[in-house]
């Protein structure tokens, strides 16, 4: 039904992509090809033409098995995630899938719950996560969660306090952490304040307003940089001390990438 | 082996006792409906399970082992006789098993029990809680019947008691709380929403219950065949006409133009999906479905 819709490059890396369809091109999760495909063709076009992401270091994703992508935040707009399930389907060979996690609230909305399900985003939950990850799959998370995406252009790259979730996850499933830094989109939708009002109408934790006050992104060249993986030793039942230091470790080594992305973007800016 | 099974002339529940008896073992099948052309080592029972004759039959043949298949699934029964048949005769199976020396007794429940929600995991292991009883109320009786079956497990030490939480079961029979919702003439889904509906042949139904019997199963365990499949690929490759409403309008067409009555409280069960992981039963029993998910669909299609 949604066939036309869907790009002939992304046709293509589709057939090679590591996911396991049946004869109506459904997963055992629920993806679905057709779902998928549009989903990338749209990707695509943010992904090549609106903001030019450049990756780098993906020669640090796994090309089998399970890992943990974990990143920061960049703009209030959650477009880093999509481009980063779009540099891996994209720039990657064979490509990869990487499932996101959504916030629960998703799973209510009409259209929305049912698209997130067939395109493998699921409710941010930790029973999810363990699955995919037992499954040898890519997962991607973002620790500093709602509060990331709410920061104000004033504060652009300023990590936020990370949750610690995601590193007892990465322990008791012996998953290697895969650091990542997103840059370009604070630059891409500069948010000068939220209008609160406006966000509690609608439901949403922020409804942020950029100076030409349109809800919409700049066209502006975004990059990913994506560190060497790291393994932690431990099985998840470490103390808060120690799973603080570890997390406090990503975090710094993601502090990093930062910079080393926004040189590189300076340079070509 | 003499086994009583419970609810024998179920669809389901025949093809059970299709399978003991090829296996060489004596049925007794206890039922208040009829099952007349029942095969020959098949000893008929047409007795309410909480009733003295029910009782009889334990106390005169001593069998080894019971299959308890007889809990009401259609949801239009009234509430108090759900709960009469459904626990009231859970528990009086599992005092005559203990009264009467029955060895093994297996409880064959749903994975409807866990409940649909929308911040529920997609899939769900034996730890999770049953949620159904909040979610649905209709299944609050389902709910504490498996329970109590569950109860048992540790309750009554001389009963070696396996629960069974199956999928929805899809097949040539076409009986089974799924292909009622299915049969229409129209199905109605909720309008954006698209939930991964799991079930499996009834056939492998039927053998991973005979399976949990000759592997003599003590504890609790999930029981599916092929993945799940959403409800609107579902209905497209059974045959159904689906048709999405709007989740308000819901009140005003359920049981009018060709739409199906579906009790108030189900609407969660077409809106979320209730996927279950049976790692746990493979591993104990290594059983493997013999038909995927196509072709099981494909058996159960219509017309």
């Amino acid at each position: 039904m949604l066939t036309h819709l869907i790009h002939e490059e992304v046709q293509t890396r589709l057939d090679s992509l590591d996911l396991d369809f049946n004869a109506y091109g459904h997963d055992p999760v629920g993806i679905s090809r057709e779902h998928l495909g549009v989903f990338y063709s749209m990707l695509g076009f943010f992904y090549k033409q609106y903001f030019k992401v450049t990756p780098v270091g993906l020669e640090n994703i796994p090309p089998t098995g399970r890992a943990m992508l974990i990143g920061n935040h960049s703009g209030s707009l959650p477009a880093d995630g999509g481009m980063v399930m779009a540099s891996l389907f994209f720039d990657l060979n064979p490509p990869r899938y990487i499932h996101g996690m959504v916030e629960k609230f998703a799973q209510t909305i009409p259209f929305l719950s049912s698209w997130f399900s067939r395109i493998g985003q699921f409710t941010g939950l930790p029973e999810h996560a363990i699955r995919m990850l037992k499954d040898e799959r890519l997962l991607m998370a973002f620790p500093e969660g709602v509060r990331g995406i709410g920061k104000l252009y004033k504060d652009k790259y300023k990590l936020v306090r990370f949750g610690t979730g995601f590193m007892r996850i990465a322990l008791k499933t012996q998953t290697p952490i895969v650091p990542f830094a997103y840059v370009g989109g604070e630059e891409a939708f500069p948010a000068m304040f939220h209008a609160k009002s406006l966000a509690k109408l609608v439901g949403v934790p922020y409804w942020p307003v950029p100076p030409y006050l349109l809800p919409v992104p700049l066209p502006i060249r975004c990059r990913i940089h994506y560190g060497e993986p790291i393994l932690f030793e431990g099985d998840g039942t470490e103390s808060d001390l120690v799973i603080e230091g570890y997390v406090k470790e990503v975090r710094s080594r993601i502090a990093e990438l930062i910079v080393d992305g926004r040189q590189a973007l300076g340079e070509k800016t | 082996m003499k086994v009583v099974v419970t609810g024998a002339s179920g669809a389901l529940a025949r093809q059970v006792v299709h399978l003991l008896v090829n296996d060489g073992h004596d049925v007794l099948g206890l039922d208040r409906r009829p099952w007349p052309d029942c095969p020959a080592r098949v000893q008929m029972f047409r007795v309410d399970m909480r009733k003295r004759p029910a009782e009889d039959v334990f106390r005169t043949y001593k069998p080894d082992a019971l299959i308890h298949m007889a809990t009401v699934t259609y949801v239009s029964a009234g509430s108090e006789e759900r709960y009469r048949i459904n626990l009231g005769g859970t528990r009086a199976v599992w005092d005559y098993c203990e009264n009467y020396g029955v060895k093994h007794a297996i409880f064959v429940g749903r994975h409807t029990v866990y409940g649909a929600a929308a911040d529920a995991p997609l899939y769900r292991n034996e730890d999770e809680p049953l949620m159904a009883g909040s979610t649905f109320p209709n299944l609050a009786d389902l709910v504490a019947a498996d329970l109590y079956a569950g109860n048992s497990i540790w309750r009554r030490p001389s009963v070696e008691t396996a629960v069974l939480r199956l999928a929805y079961s899809l097949g040539p029979s076409k009986r089974g709380t799924l292909a009622n919702y299915l049969r229409g003439p129209k199905v109605p889904t909720v309008m954006g929403f698209d939930p991964l509906f799991h079930f499996m042949h009834e056939a492998d139904a039927a053998m991973a219950i005979f399976t949990s019997l000759k592997n003599k199963l003590r504890g609790v365990f999930n029981v599916s065949g092929p993945p799940p499949v959403p409800l609107a690929l579902l209905c497209r490759i059974a045959g159904c006409r689906s048709i999405p409403v709007p989740e308000p309008l819901f009140p005003a067409i359920l049981g009018r133009f060709g739409f199906s009555r579906l009790p108030k409280g189900s609407l969660n069960h077409i809106k979320y999906p209730v996927v279950i992981d049976n790692q746990r039963f493979v591993d104990a029993t290594g059983f493997e479905a013999s038909f995927d998910e196509i072709q099981t669909l494909r058996a159960y299609r219509w017309p």
